[in-house]
C-alpha cells in the first residue's frame, strides 16, 4: 500500500475516533522541559479551554497540534493521522487544522479576499471563482463582507482577527486551534471576536482555545484544562472547575485571574 | 466663556467656530520662502551658499555643452578655436560622426538591421511589462523574460550553432550516420531524442522510490526535454543569417547585453542562493555561504581577467567559449552573490508570525516562500536591489580591461582617431557617456520609486 493511501486509510480509520489524541507528549527547548508527560483527548466537537499562567506550556501544546512545534517524545494523533517526520502527514493535519495566533498573522500584502482564498486556491486547488465565493461566504459569517478588498493594515484588531478566523475557516479544517486570539486586542474589540467565536462554538466545531476569557470558557466550553509548569494540573467542566477547583495551583491561578 | 477664562468646566456655544485662511506670512510664494530657504541665521547661509555653487557650476557647463559647443561639422577642422574664432565648448559633430560605433560597435554595417530589431524588440516587450496597468503581464513576462533572449541570441549571433553531439557523442556513440539539412545535424539530433527516452525510461523506473507517480514524472521530464530541445532547435537552425562574432559586437550594444543579461540573471540567482543560504539543510547552506563569500571577495576585474586570460590555459585542447559569454557568466555571477545578501536582508526582516500564517494554512515551503515570504521580502529590499542594479549596469565599463568594447570603450578607442584630435574631443566624449549612463540608472532609480509608492499604497498601514 502506498503511503497516501496508508494515511488515508489512518484517516477513515479514525472517522469515529478522536479528534485529537495526545499520548505521552514531551518537549524540550534545550535543556528547558516545556511539555511534561501530556496527555489529553478531545472528542468530536468538543470544545476546550486552556488557560495557565505565561510560560506554562499552553501554547507550545496546542502548536504541537499542527506541528508548528515539533514534540519529542510520545504521540499525536490529529483527525486519526498520527504526526511524524513525515511530511505528507503534517500536510494532511494542517489541511484539517485551522489556528487563529495571538497577533493575527494575516498577510499584509494581500487584500482580505485574497487572504482567505490562498490556501484553498493553492493548497486544495479549488477554482478562482468557487475559492472567493467561500471566502465571501465566511467573511460574511464574521460580519465583514464589505472589507473584502482592503488590506490587513487598513482594518482596526478587532476586524483583523475575524479575518484570520475567516481565512482558517476557508479551508473547511474539522478542528480550529485558537492561541490567544484575544490577548492583542483593544478591550473594546475583544466582544466582536468573542461573539465569533462562541457562534463557531455553537455550530458543533472541535475548538481547542488558548484565553483568559473565562467568560468564554463559562459559556462554550465542554473542558476547561488549567496548565502549570509544562503539565496538566486540573481538567473539568468550566461548572465544577470554577466553583470548586481542587488543586491548590489552580485554586491560586483563579484566585489571581478572576480578582 | 472660553476654556481660557474657566479651564475646568467648558461647553462650546451652538455656533461652531468657522474655519478660516492661514495667516498671509504662511502662504504663497512668500511664505514658502520663509519656511525653507529664510527661515533662520544658518539657513540663509545655506541658502546664500546654495546659489553660489549653483552659479559655480551651472553656467561653465552650459556654456561648454551649449553656447561654445560645435554643432555642425564634418572633419576636426570644425572645432578647433582657430578655425572657429572663438573658444570652443563640446564638439558635437564627433559625436555625430561615431554615432554608428556607439550604437553597434564594430557590427558589420549590412546586418545592423539586425542589431536595431533586437533595441526595438526590447522597448516593445519592456515598456509594457513595466506599466502597471498593462494587461497579459504573464504572457508578455514570458515573451521578454522566455522567447526574446532566444531571438535576440539568434539575431545577434547569426544562430546556426552547428551542434554536432549530444551527451552520447562525448562517449564516441554518434550512430555513424552524417546526415544535416538546414544547419541540423542528424546525429544530433538522433542522440537527443535517445537521451530524452533514456531518461523518461530512468524517471519512470526510479518515480516510485522518490515517492512520485511514473507517468506524471515521465511526463516532467519529457517537458523539460520538449523546453531544452526547442531552445537548441532555434540555436542550432540555420536561418540564413551571416555569422557575426562577438569580437565584432561593440558600443551600446554590448552594454545593454551585458547589463540586461546580468541584471535578469542576477536577481533569481540571488534568490535562490539566499534561500539555500538559510536553508536547513547543511550541503545546500554551506555551498550557498562559499558561493556568495567567493564571489563578493574577490574584485570584478579579477573575474573577468580570469575568465579571459587564465580559463583558457586549464580547459582541455580545443575546447573553447567565447569571450563575451565568459564576461557575461563572470558578471552575472558576481551581480547575484550580492543581490543574494540583499535578499536575505528582506527575509530576515519577515517575522515569524508570516511563516507560522501561511504554515497553518497548510502552504508548503515553496508555496510560503513564492506566495508569502517573498512578495514582502522583495518588496522591502527594492532599493537595495535597485542600487545593485545600477551598480551592475556602470560596472559593466570594466569589460573594457578584457578587450571587450562596450559604450565607454568604443568611445575611448574613438578619441585616437586623429581625424577628430582636438582639444575638446576627450571631454565631448566622456560628458556624453556620462550623459548615456545616468539617463539609464536614473530612469532606473525613478521607476524603483514609483514601484515602491504604489506598493506602498496598496498596503498602507
Amino acid at each position: 500500500m502506498s503511503q497516501t493511501s496508508q494515511i488515508k486509510a489512518d484517516a477513515v480509520a479514525g472517522e469515529a475516533e478522536q479528534a485529537v489524541e495526545l499520548i505521552g507528549v514531551n518537549k524540550w527547548y534545550g535543556d528547558f522541559h516545556v511539555l511534561r508527560d501530556i496527555n489529553l483527548s478531545v472528542r468530536r466537537g468538543e470544545r476546550i479551554v486552556v488557560c495557565g499562567p505565561s510560560g506554562s506550556g499552553k501554547s507550545t501544546m496546542i502548536r504541537c497540534i499542527n506541528r508548528l512545534e515539533e514534540h519529542q517524545k510520545g504521540r499525536i494523533i490529529v483527525d486519526g493521522i498520527e504526526l511524524t517526520n513525515d511530511l505528507k502527514r503534517i500536510d494532511e493535519v494542517r489541511r484539517e487544522v485551522g489556528m487563529v495566533f495571538q497577533h493575527f498573522n494575516l498577510f499584509p500584502h494581500l487584500t482580505i479576499l485574497e487572504n482567505c482564498t490562498l490556501a484553498p486556491m493553492w493548497v486544495r486547488k479549488m477554482p478562482k471563482k468557487e475559492a472567493e465565493e467561500v471566502a465571501m461566504h465566511f467573511l460574511t459569517k464574521v460580519k465583514i463582507p464589505e472589507q473584502a478588498g482592503k488590506y490587513p493594515g487598513q482594518l482596526s484588531g478587532g476586524q483583523q482577527q475575524r479575518v484570520a478566523i475567516a481565512r482558517a475557516l476557508c479551508m473547511r479544517p474539522r478542528i480550529m486551534l485558537f492561541d490567544e486570539p484575544t490577548s492583542a486586542l483593544d478591550p473594546e474589540m475583544v466582544k466582536e471576536v468573542l461573539d465569533t467565536m462562541v457562534s463557531l462554538a455553537n455550530e458543533g466545531m472541535t475548538m481547542l482555545c488558548v484565553t483568559h476569557e473565562m467568560g468564554f470558557a463559562r459559556q462554550v466550553a465542554d473542558r476547561v484544562i488549567f496548565m502549570d509548569a509544562g503539565q496538566i494540573i486540573e481538567m473539568n467542566e468550566p461548572e465544577p472547575f470554577f466553583s470548586n477547583p481542587q488543586h491548590e495551583r489552580t485554586r491560586l491561578f483563579l484566585s489571581q485571574i478572576l480578582h | 466663556m472660553t476654556t481660557a477664562q474657566n479651564p475646568v468646566s467648558y461647553v462650546a456655544p451652538t455656533d461652531l467656530l468657522k474655519p478660516e485662511p492661514a495667516p498671509v506670512s504662511d502662504r504663497g510664494a512668500y511664505g514658502w520662502a520663509r519656511a525653507h530657504l529664510f527661515g533662520s541665521v544658518g539657513q540663509v547661509l545655506l541658502t546664500l551658499f546654495g546659489i553660489l555653487v549653483v552659479l559655480a557650476v551651472v553656467p561653465p557647463m552650459v556654456r561648454f555643452f551649449i553656447t561654445d559647443a560645435v554643432f555642425i561639422g564634418t572633419n576636426r577642422e570644425a572645432c578647433l578655436p582657430e578655425t572657429v574664432g572663438r573658444p570652443v565648448g563640446a564638439c558635437w559633430p564627433f559625436i555625430a560622426a561615431k554615432w554608428n560605433q556607439i550604437l553597434y560597435g564594430f557590427y558589420p554595417a549590412d546586418e545592423r538591421w539586425r542589431v536595431n530589431v533586437v533595441y526595438g524588440l526590447g522597448v516593445v516587450l519592456l515598456i509594457p511589462l513595466l506599466i502597471p496597468r498593462a494587461p497579459y503581464k504573464r504572457t508578455n513576462a514570458l515573451a521578454f523574460f522566455g522567447i526574446y533572449p532566444l531571438i535576440s541570441f539568434v539575431l545577434l549571433t547569426g544562430g546556426d550553432l552547428d551542434m554536432r553531439s549530444f551527451v552520447l557523442g562525448w562517449i564516441g556513440l554518434d550512430f555513424g550516420v552524417t546526415a544535416s539539412a538546414n544547419g541540423l545535424r542528424l546525429t544530433f539530433w538522433l542522440q537527443f531524442l535517445v537521451v530524452t527516452l533514456l531518461a523518461m525510461a530512468s524517471g519512470m523506473a526510479l518515480a516510485p522510490v522518490f515517492g512520485g507517480e511514473r507517468r506524471a514524472v515521465a511526463l516532467g521530464i519529457l517537458k523539460a526535454f520538449a523546453v531544452v530541445g526547442i531552445v537548441m532547435l532555434a540555436m542550432d537552425f540555420d536561418f540564413g543569417l551571416p555569422q557575426v562574432e562577438t569580437r565584432q559586437w561593440g558600443g551600446l550594444l554590448v552594454t545593454l547585453v551585458i547589463a540586461v543579461t546580468g541584471i535578469v540573471a542576477s536577481l533569481p540567482l540571488g534568490i535562490l542562493l539566499a534561500l539555500g543560504r538559510r536553508s536547513e539543510l547543511p550541503l545546500v547552506k554551506y555551498s550557498s555561504i562559499i558561493f556568495i563569500e567567493f564571489w563578493r571577495g574577490v574584485p570584478l576585474i579579477t573575474v573577468l581577467f580570469f575568465a579571459t586570460y587564465m580559463l583558457p590555459l586549464f580547459l582541455p585542447g580545443r575546447f573553447t567559449i567565447d569571450g563575451l559569454l565568459r564576461a557575461l557568466v563572470g558578471v552575472a555571477l558576481f551581480a547575484s552573490a550580492y543581490m543574494a545578501e540583499v535578499v536575505r536582508g528582506g527575509l530576515q526582516a519577515i517575522p515569524k508570525g508570516q511563516y507560522e500564517g501561511a504554515m497553518a494554512v497548510g502552504l508548503r515551503s515553496g508555496l510560503m516562500m513564492r506566495l508569502v515570504i517573498l512578495p514582502q521580502a522583495l518588496k522591502l529590499v527594492i532599493p537595495g536591489i535597485v542600487n545593485n542594479f545600477i551598480g551592475l549596469f556602470k560596472d559593466t565599463t570594466l569589460v573594457l580591461i578584457v578587450s571587450i568594447f562596450d559604450l565607454l570603450g568604443i568611445l575611448r578607442a574613438s578619441f585616437t582617431d586623429p581625424a577628430w584630435a582636438t582639444p575638446t574631443t576627450l571631454f565631448t566624449g566622456f560628458g556624453f557617456a556620462g550623459l548615456v549612463y545616468f539617463v539609464f540608472c536614473y530612469g532606473m532609480s525613478r521607476y524603483s520609486m514609483a514601484l515602491e509608492r504604489r506598493l506602498d499604497r496598496n498596503q498602507r498601514h
